[in-house]
């Protein structure tokens, strides 16, 4: 289990603002267990494409098939999960 | 409405240069899939539906000289409305002829090939202005010395479709006697990485329809029409263009809706416009591109606006793949064929229906007596456009 | 027939709306001019507004407010003029993909590319399934969405239509336009570009949106038509002129003002000098590309501002050609084209 707080999790917190601009948004208002898709963060399919981009530009890791990221997705939480578990890089 | 008469057709695809190999090859199930040879891409593996003429070639052809700003959309168009001036018989168009020309991408294949040349004194940047997909059309336009109303419409993969829709109204209401309206775009790298970054191309030939569909093959192809108002018409019109409709889908820039809500508007409008039955439309050559989203989309949208008697169907996306800008004059007049052959094209590569509705196209060649043919383009930006051609009669 | 008529209007250009009366110039001396900024966030949800180019931005809030002021929540129909454009999304996937060498990209800026964004984005934030139409030639662009919405209203097929034309520039690929002769290669004073002799122009940003009604309550105008031509021979242009508008029974005397495209090329300025010298040389005659600069669809300004005219019946000094005044117009004629191509003619009535 990684700590909540982990470097990961804000290093994701301040991709995704920069990747999908979030301008709007600070690191501390992206809760980790927050549904980053519908009514959580409320990013929708084009930004599911950026996030699958973002795992394989930073960490290495590449989804063939666009329907894998919806439970990766899910959260920062089960994001920074996967990405411990895959990563590359 | 009786219909604004098609009294000619021209295209160039990566099935056939002239209309007959196009028909040729829709009737001997022959597709036009290839890998990219003429593209210059490092994307070599993925499979498109290429002309295998080079823009030096087209050149030659069409007797440009070397200092020509023609770019390949604006070659294949030129090509297409000349093959469609000699299968009129025609030395040259007439004067207060419109042009109405449908591309996506326009020139786009110039920039990227210039765009770190371009600089003071270049002799590329004649190509400059060549981007735009008016310059496409103006350079067409000039070939035939056409100058009247001369346009082009930019919705994406809906392009020729509307400017098929939008050449008919013209005449309709009086605008215009006649009018060349269809579209033209060609393989760039700029649309094969645009629809790669999307995740939406295949690496096989396309599957529309077929419940192991994964994505799309990209195609570039040229087609246009010749409408005319009747009182102009010498010969028996090829067919009639009975119904249109446009209408947006307002649910994403790129998805379509699960229920196909803009393709059902487009449809109904079409129908309504044509004053036909439900019942009368004897096949669809529907937009079918082979992608999870689309294919499921439009099935929807069929079912609901069809109900339990669906038409038979069939997408010739797997012959030529999605030629975007020009994919609804290109279908326009594969629906025509269908029309005047009394055949409907198969819906190549089909194995296995969907299952979220057990729809199988028509995946061998029929011959069936079609009077009235429905053919729907679906774009990004949530463009929907279906167009009806029936049987002069 | 319908008549046609407008209704609502809204603009965004390098120029506050109101130098038109106050004569306030905002002054330039760069040949690459951004349009003013507007509040975006008051009208755009911020979900939104985070991907939206400037075409898209620009578009939606001229389509918002003019549909607020002819009092309509969703129109008949959505047609867009942009000869370029989203440009800034194309330029930024184009970049992308040749600095990559077609390496990892991402699909956002490629989405956003299509021409047609900036209609689907309006009806996207409208909810609005109508009929959406883009045109994208050159300097005809808007043109043709004026013709499609006459032929839409006028048929009777439709009581309203949503009209506009939108520009954007991008950093390389307008820089491009500093090398094919499009741009002037001097800095020069935008208050005195009509009097150049040299060539090339200054190109600006610019977003306008109308709201054309088959009703006349409250209209600024009254549309009587428009009509296209790719090419014009200077020798031709005044016969093209007179048979537009024997139409309609008029001469060039009927017309209260005239609005030329002049842009400081003096390659192609000869089209509205040979207009200025010859048929309107008694008529009023009004410029604005030397304030808001060129650009495909720019002469959607000149409609913006002969429906002011027609509403104030005024029009401040910095846009005026000639020194005769202008006294209650009845009618109005834009004239437009760029490079010497893509021709246009717009005619109004005050409503």
């Amino acid at each position: 289990m990684i700590s909540p707080m982990s470097d990961l999790h804000i290093e994701l917190k301040a991709s995704i603002i920069e990747q999908l601009n979030l301008e709007d948004i600070n690191l501390d208002e992206i809760e980790n267990d927050e549904p980053l898709f519908g009514d959580g963060l409320g990013l929708d399919s084009i930004d599911a494409l950026e996030l699958i981009v973002l795992l394989e530009k930073d960490y290495g890791i590449k989804l063939n098939d666009p329907q894998q990221g919806k439970e990766i997705f899910n959260s920062i939480n089960t994001m920074a999960a996967f990405i411990e578990k895959n990563r590359t890089k | 409405m009786k219909g604004i008469a098609v009294t000619g057709m021209g295209v160039i695809s990566s099935i056939g240069h002239h209309l007959s190999e196009n028909l040729e090859a829709l009737s001997s199930s022959k597709s036009g899939i290839s890998f990219p040879e003429i593209l210059q891409t490092t994307h070599t593996h993925l499979p498109v539906g290429e002309i295998k003429f080079n823009n030096t070639e087209l050149s030659e052809i069409l007797n440009l000289p070397k200092t020509q700003a023609y770019t390949r959309a604006a070659l294949l168009g030129t090509f297409a409305v000349k093959e469609l001036l000699k299968n009129l018989g025609w030395e040259k168009f007439p004067e207060e002829t419109g042009f109405i020309s449908g591309t996506s991408v326009g020139g786009i294949d110039a920039t990227e090939k210039h765009f770190k040349q371009y600089a003071a004194n270049s002799e590329n940047n004649r190509f400059i202005q060549a981007q735009h997909p008016g310059f496409t059309t103006e350079k067409i336009a000039e070939y035939f010395e056409l100058n009247s109303v001369v346009t082009n419409i930019s919705t994406a993969c809906s392009s020729s479709a509307n400017a098929i829709l939008v050449g008919a109204r013209m005449i309709q209401c009086g605008r215009l006697k006649r009018v060349i309206v269809g579209g033209t775009d060609c393989l760039t790298k700029f649309t094969l990485n645009g629809f790669n970054s999307l995740k939406i191309l295949s690496s096989n030939p396309c599957k529309p329809f077929d419940d192991r569909r994964d994505g799309l093959n990209l195609g570039e192809a040229a087609a246009y029409l010749m409408l005319e108002a009747d009182d102009l018409v010498q010969n028996k019109p090829i067919a009639r263009i009975s119904g249109f409709g446009n209408a947006n889908d307002a649910f994403h820039q790129t998805a379509s809706s699960q229920n196909g809500e803009g393709a059902f508007l487009a449809m109904e409008k079409a129908l309504k416009i044509a004053g036909l039955e439900k019942s009368q439309i004897d096949y669809i050559n529907a937009h079918g591109t082979g992608t999870l989203n689309n294919d499921l989309s439009e099935s929807m949208a069929i079912q609901r606006f069809f109900g339990e008697d669906i038409p038979l169907f069939s997408s010739t996306k797997a012959y030529t793949g999605h030629t975007l800008g020009a994919a609804g004059a290109l279908e326009a007049i594969f629906s025509i064929l269908s029309i005047s052959e009394n055949k409907i094209f198969p819906n190549l590569n089909f194995a296995e229906a969907m299952q979220e509705t057990g729809y199988s196209p028509v995946s061998i060649i029929r011959k069936a007596n079609l009077r009235h043919v429905l053919s729907n383009s679906l774009g990004f930006g949530g463009n929907c456009t279906s167009l009806i051609f029936s049987k002069d009669e | 027939m319908n008549r046609v008529f407008i209704n609502g209007i809204a603009s965004i250009s390098a120029q506050e709306d109101a130098v038109v009366e106050n004569g306030n110039v905002a002054l330039y001396s760069e040949n690459n001019i951004a349009a003013l900024d507007k509040n975006y966030k008051s009208i755009i949800a911020p979900m939104m507004l985070r991907r939206m180019s400037k075409a898209v931005k620009m578009g939606l809030w001229t389509s918002l407010n003019a549909l607020k002021e002819a009092k309509i929540e969703i129109p008949q129909n959505i047609i867009f003029g942009t000869g370029k454009g989203c440009l800034q999304d194309t330029e930024k996937f184009l970049v992308q993909m040749l600095d990559s060498r077609e390496g990892l990209l991402s699909p956002t800026s490629f989405i956003q590319s299509t021409h047609n964004t900036i209609g689907g984005q309006i009806a996207l934030h409208l909810k609005c399934n109508a009929y959406n139409m883009t045109y994208s030639q050159n300097s005809n662009s808007f043109e043709t969405a004026i013709l499609d919405a006459m032929m839409k209203i006028g048929s009777g097929e439709s009581e309203n239509a949503l009209v506009g034309g939108v520009e954007e520039n991008a950093d390389i690929i307008t820089d491009f336009e500093n090398f094919d002769g499009q741009l002037k290669q001097e800095k020069i004073s935008n208050l005195v570009l009509l009097n150049s002799t040299t060539s090339g122009t200054i190109i600006a940003e610019s977003a306008h949106a109308f709201v054309f009604t088959s009703k006349p309550n409250k209209a600024y105008a009254e549309l009587l038509d428009v009509e296209i031509r790719l090419n014009c021979e200077l020798e031709n242009l005044n016969s093209w002129i007179f048979q537009f508008l024997d139409t309609y029974k008029l001469t060039s005397k009927d017309i209260g003002f005239v609005i030329m495209g002049n842009n400081g090329d003096a390659r192609y300025d000869n089209y509205y000098k040979a207009l200025q010298d010859s048929i309107f040389k008694e008529t009023p005659q009004i410029a604005y590309k030397h304030l808001v600069g060129e650009n495909n669809s720019i002469s959607s300004y000149a409609l913006w501002l002969a429906s002011q005219i027609f509403k104030l019946n005024k029009i401040s000094e910095v846009f005026k050609l000639n020194d005769i005044d202008m006294v209650n117009p009845k009618y109005a004629l834009i004239y437009n084209q760029y490079l010497g191509k893509n021709h246009s003619l717009i005619l109004l009535e005050n409503a």
